[in-house]
């Protein structure tokens, strides 16, 4: 019998500061790419983050995967981490990469792939209520 | 011509059970908690329907309007305001999941959509939870 291969996605949401700035640019550099992102002390967000799973339904359960493990799997590889923190800083993810939407939808991504066990399908990133990110691991 | 996707959202409410006979209360209350308990609970589902086409040279239209609100419409009567469990035929084997009901939503509104090809069924629960299915099978 074929068993119908679904998507499941759940939102998430974390609340965290960053600062758009690199060191290997100059100030004025930085000033000019990144533009108020660039002050010093960095600015917050309520992020997004909607983490869709693929895979085919469980016969019995009726499920692609309990939502307990999902949400066990983004609290602890993710949301402990990130919520209330100051990305930058805080977040060794970015102690070297500069944590634009982009870089983070990648990075939760990467810290989500191995937890899932493959079933990992989209990571949609919502910095504001205007600009969203999409990583499909590509 | 290309293909383009047109999107219709739908709403619905139903109440459902996830419980599995053969199973033990303490097994099932281990699998489904709250969902298992035995009186059942309900959502406000969302449903967006995507069907994909090509534009028809006369009217510009993928479908018409009309015919795909009527098509669903008609399958809807069969869950608004009902116990998925009890008011349907469709949970006597499978769980009323998301998952689940997503895929026999796919079905019966593909049957209605004579003329046009449905693409997509994106079904939320609640806010926070969704899935979508593209009629995609695993043997």
């Amino acid at each position: 019998m074929n068993t119908p291969v679904v998507h499941l996605s759940r939102r998430y949401v974390f609340s965290a500061s960053h600062r758009l700035y690199t060191d290997h640019l100059s100030f004025e550099e930085n000033e000019a790419i990144f533009g108020k992102c660039a002050n010093p002390n960095g600015h917050g967000h309520n992020y997004g983050l909607t983490v869709t799973v693929k895979g085919p339904v469980d016969q019995s359960t009726g499920f692609v995967m309990p939502l307990e493990q999902l949400d066990a799997a983004v609290r602890q590889y993710v949301l402990d981490i990130y919520d209330h923190r100051f990305l930058n800083m805080d977040v060794e993810d970015y102690y070297d990469l500069v944590p634009t939407g982009e870089n983070i939808a990648k990075r939760v991504w990467e810290r989500l792939a191995a937890p899932l066990g493959g079933a990992l399908h989209r990571v949609v990133l919502d910095e504001t209520r205007n600009n969203r990110f999409e990583y499909t691991g590509e | 011509m290309s293909n383009v996707t047109i999107s219709r959202r739908f709403d619905f409410s139903s109440s459902h059970r996830y419980y599995r006979e053969e199973w033990s209360q303490e097994e099932n209350e281990r699998v489904f908690g709250l969902c298992a308990l035995p009186n059942g609970h309900g959502h406000n589902y969302t449903l967006e329907v995507a069907v994909t086409g090509t534009p028809d040279a006369d009217t510009g239209m993928i479908i018409n309007l009309v015919d795909l609100e009527a098509a669903v419409d008609g399958v809807l009567i069969g869950f608004d305001h009902k116990h998925l469990n009890l008011d349907t035929p469709h949970f006597t084997e499978r769980i009323p999941t998301t998952e689940n009901l997503a895929t026999v939503l796919w079905e019966l509104i593909g049957d209605a959509l004579s003329s046009a090809r449905l693409s997509r069924i994106r079904l939320y629960e609640t806010d926070d939870l969704f899935v979508e299915y593209y009629g995609e099978s695993a043997a």
